[in-house]
C-alpha cells in the first residue's frame, strides 16, 4: 500500500505538525532578525528607528567578543572530551558483571537529574568554596594552601562542573551501545590472538563510533548554550563569558535588545557553522 | 600435529553438571564430529576445548602438552562460530587478515596468505567487501578463511552450517570434507544434524545430556549402536525400536529394525495396514500399523505402489535386528 495514494495521506496528516512546527520557529527568529537591525534600547526609549549593521559592527567589535568565541570552544570541546573518554572508561567498568550492579548504574546516572543550576550552586558553595568548600578542607587537611578554584580557574572549573552535568549522559547512550556488542565476536577475537588493548582497538571503539557520534551531536548542541552554571558561578567577567552568555548580558543588564538581537543572530549563525563542520567531520557514521 | 585429550574433564555452571566426567582422544588430522540433540553440551565442550570456558575439573592436552591452563590464543586452534562473528567493520581482507596481524606478521606477508586463502576458498573477488554485503555461504567462507591463514592445530566449527538454506548446505558439508581431505588437519565439528554427522566424520562422537553415549566411525554406529539412544539417533528415517512380547521372544526389552532392513512379505512377519505412504521415486516411505510392534517406519524401494488403506505383512531381515537389554545396552 505503500503507493502514491498513501504518501500523498501521509504528507496530508503530518502538514499540521510541520506547520505548527514552521511557524513556531520562524516566528522568533525573524523577530530577532527584524530587532537586529533596529536601535531598541530600553533605557533610551526616545532613540529610534533603522540601525542598519551598526548593531552587528558593535557586537563583533566587542573586544569580549572575540574572548567569548574562545570561551565557547573551550566549554564545547573540553566537556565533551571529558565527558566521551570518560563515559568509556565508566561505560566499560559498568558493562563488567559486578554485585550491586543496578544501585550503581542509577548512581551514575543520578547527576543528569539536577537542575544545572542547583548542581552549579551545590559545586561553588560545597565543593569549591576556598573557606568552606569540601576541597579546601582536604587541601588544609593534607597541609596545603587551599585552592580558589572558581577565582583562579574559573573557566576550568565551570568545564569540570558542566563534564559532571554531562558524563552520566554519555555513560548512558554508550553503555547501550556496549551491550550490543557480539560476544562471539570478542572470542573469535580472543582466538585470534588480540589482546584486551587490541580488542578495545579492532572492535570495541569501531562498535561504538556510531554512539560516540550520537554524543557528540547531542552535547555540541546543549553545551553551545550553557547558561546557568556560568550565571551561578562566575556571573560572567572577562575570564568565563561565552557567546552565550555575552548576549544575555546585552540584552538584560545593558538592555539593548537590538544589539542583544544582532549577537543572537551572530551565535545562531556560528551555531550553524560549527553543526556543518561536525556533521561533515562525524555524521558519515550515522548512515553506515 | 594436533592430537586433543581429553582427561576426566568436568563443567558445571553454578549447580548445573552440563558434562560430569567425558574421556575422550582425538587423532591427529581425525575429522572428529560431536553429535548430540540441542542442549546436551556440544558447544560447551568445544568452548572448553577451545578454552573460551574454564573446565570444572580434569584436563586437556593438546600435542602432548597441558593445555587445561591455556589461554585460547596459545591453544593454536581456530573456531569458526555458527554465527560467523566476522569483525563488521572489517573488509574480508581484514577479516582475514586479522589474526596474522596479531600475531605480527608483515603486510606483504599477510596479503600472500590472506591470496591464497581467498583463492582456496573462492572469495578473490569479494575481497574488498564488508560481511554485511555478503551472503550467508559467503560469510561462511570467509569465517573458515581466517581460520585456515593462522594454519591451526586444529578446526573447531560449532555447527557452522544452521544458518544456511539446505542446498547450500550440502554444497559447504562438501566443500569443508574437501577442505580437510587437502589440509589433513585436525577438524572437530559440532552439529545436531545426524546426515552430517555421518557424510563427513572419520569418528562420530554421540553426545547426550553431556555424557558420551557412544564414539566410532559412521558405519560402526550405524551396524552396532552400543544403546537405544545411538540407535535411535543415527539413521535416517529412525530406527523402529519395539518394546514387548515381540522384544521378549528374541531375549531382548528392547530390539531396534532399521526401516530399510524391513522387508514386504506374502506370508508370515508381521501384518499391518498402510497408513502413509511418501513415494520419493528412488525411495518409498511408509508408515505401517501393525498388530504385534505398533506403528513402524518402513523404507521400501520406488516401486512400491502401496497407498494408504492396504494390507502389507512386513518381516524383519535376518541378521538385522538389534537387541537392548533393560538398562537400554546393546545385547551381544
Ligand atoms: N554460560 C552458561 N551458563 C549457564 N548455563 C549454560 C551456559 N552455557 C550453556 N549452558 C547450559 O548448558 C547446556 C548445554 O549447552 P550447549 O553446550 O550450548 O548445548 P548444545 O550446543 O549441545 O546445544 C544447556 O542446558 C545450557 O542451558
Ligand atoms: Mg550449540
Amino acid at each position: 500500500m505503500a503507493t502514491q495514494h498513501s504518501r500523498l495521506a501521509a504528507r496530508f496528516m503530518v502538514a499540521p505538525s510541520v506547520g505548527f512546527l514552521f511557524v513556531w520557529m520562524i516566528v522568533p527568529l525573524v523577530t530577532t532578525v527584524y530587532f537586529s537591525f533596529l536601535v531598541y534600547n530600553l533605557l533610551h526609549p526616545e532613540r529610534q528607528g533603522w540601525a542598519g549593521f551598526d548593531n552587528y559592527y558593535y557586537f563583533l567589535t566587542d573586544r569580549a567578543f572575540l574572548t567569548a568565541v574562545w570561551h565557547s570552544v573551550a566549554l564545547v570541546v573540553g566537556v565533551l572530551c571529558i565527558t566521551v573518554v570518560g563515559g568509556i572508561l565508566l561505560a566499560l567498568l559498568l558493562n563488567l558483571p559486578f554485585w550491586g550492579q543496578g544501585v550503581v548504574r542509577v548512581l551514575v546516572i543520578a547527576p543528569f537529574f539536577v537542575m544545572p543550576t542547583v548542581s552549579a550552586l551545590v559545586w561553588k558553595n560545597m565543593f569549591m568554596n576556598p573557606v568552606n568548600g569540601m576541597f579546601a578542607h582536604i587541601a588544609k587537611g593534607l597541609g596545603l594552601q587551599p585552592y580558589d578554584f572558581l577565582g583562579h580557574a574559573p573557566m576550568l572549573s565551570i568545564i569540570g562542573i558542566v563534564s559532571w552535568e554531562w558524563l552520566p549522559f554519555a555513560t548512558l547512550i554508550l553503555l547501550t551501545a556496549l551491550q550490543s556488542l557480539d560476544s562471539e565476536q570478542q572470542e573469535a577475537a580472543e582466538m585470534d590472538g588480540a589482546n584486551w588493548m587490541n580488542r578495545f582497538i579492532y572492535l570495541t571503539l569501531p562498535h561504538l563510533t556510531r554512539a560516540i557520534t550520537v554524543v557528540i551531536l547531542i552535547q555540541t548542541i546543549f553545551l553551545l548554550s550553557i547558561y546557568a552554571e556560568i550565571a551561578v558561578t562566575t556571573g560572567g567577567g572577562p575570564a568565563s563569558t561565552t557567546i552565550t552568555y555575552l548576549v544575555a548580558q546585552q540584552s538584560l543588564y545593558g538592555n539593548d535588545v537590538g544589539g542583544a538581537s544582532a549577537g543572537g543572530i551572530v551565535a545562531v549563525i556560528l551555531a550553524n557553522i560549527v553543526a556543518v563542520f561536525v556533521m561533515r567531520m562525524i555524521g558519515k557514521n550515522l548512515d553506515a | 600435529m594436533g592430537q586433543i585429550t581429553l582427561n576426566a574433564v568436568r563443567k558445571c555452571f553454578g549447580e548445573v553438571d552440563v558434562i560430569p566426567s567425558i574421556d575422550l582422544r582425538i587423532e591427529d588430522g581425525e575429522f572428529v564430529v560431536f553429535v548430540g540433540p540441542s542442549g546436551c553440551g556440544k558447544s560447551t565442550l568445544l568452548r572448553l576445548i577451545a578454552g573460551l570456558e574454564d573446565v570444572t575439573s580434569g584436563g586437556i592436552t593438546i600435542d602432548g602438552t597441558d593445555a587445561t591452563e591455556l589461554p585460547p590464543a596459545k591453544r593454536g586452534l581456530a573456531m569458526v562460530f555458527q554465527s560467523y562473528a566476522l569483525y563488521p567493520h572489517m573488509s574480508v581482507r581484514k577479516n582475514i587478515a586479522f589474526p596474522l596481524k596479531m600475531a605480527g606478521m608483515t603486510p606483504e606477508q599477510q596479503e600472500a596468505k590472506v591470496q591464497s586463502a581467498a583463492k582456496v576458498l573462492n572469495l578473490t573477488n569479494y575481497l574488498d567487501r564488508r560481511p554485511g554485503q555478503l551472503s550467508g555461504g559467503q560469510r561462511q567462507r570467509v569465517a573458515i578463511g581466517r581460520a585456515i591463514v593462522r594454519e591451526p592445530k586444529a578446526f573447531l566449527f560449532d555447527e557452522p552450517l544452521s544458518n544456511l538454506d539446505a542446498a547450500l548446505r550440502v554444497n559447504m558439508r562438501q566443500e569443508i570434507t574437501e577442505l580437510h581431505q587437502s589440509l589433513k588437519t585436525t577438524m572437530i565439528y559440532v552439529t545436531h544434524d545426524q546426515v552430517e554427522a555421518m557424510t563427513m566424520a572419520d569418528k562420530i562422537v554421540v553426545l547426550n545430556a553431556g555424557r558420551i553415549e557412544q564414539v566410532g566411525s559412521p558405519l560402526t554406529l550405524y551396524e552396532h549402536p552400543a544403546n537405544t539412544f545411538v540407535a535411535g539417533f543415527i539413521g535416517s528415517p529412525k530406527m523402529n525400536l519395539i518394546t514387548g512380547i515381540e522384544a521378549e521372544k528374541l531375549g531382548a526389552t528392547t530390539i531396534g529394525v532399521r526401516p530399510e532392513h524391513l522387508d514386504i512379505v506374502d506370508s508370515g512377519g508381521w501384518s499391518g495396514v498402510v497408513g502413509l505412504s511418501e513415494h520419493l521415486g528412488s525411495d518409498t516411505f511408509l508408515k505401517v500399523g501393525t498388530k504385534e510392534v505398533g506403528t513402524i517406519n518402513v523404507r521400501a524401494g520406488g516401486g512400491i505402489t502401496l497407498r494408504h488403506g492396504d494390507a502389507v505383512r512386513l518381516a524383519p531381515r535376518p541378521g538385522k535386528v538389534h537387541r537392548f537389554g533393560s538398562d537400554g545396552k546393546a545385547l551381544s
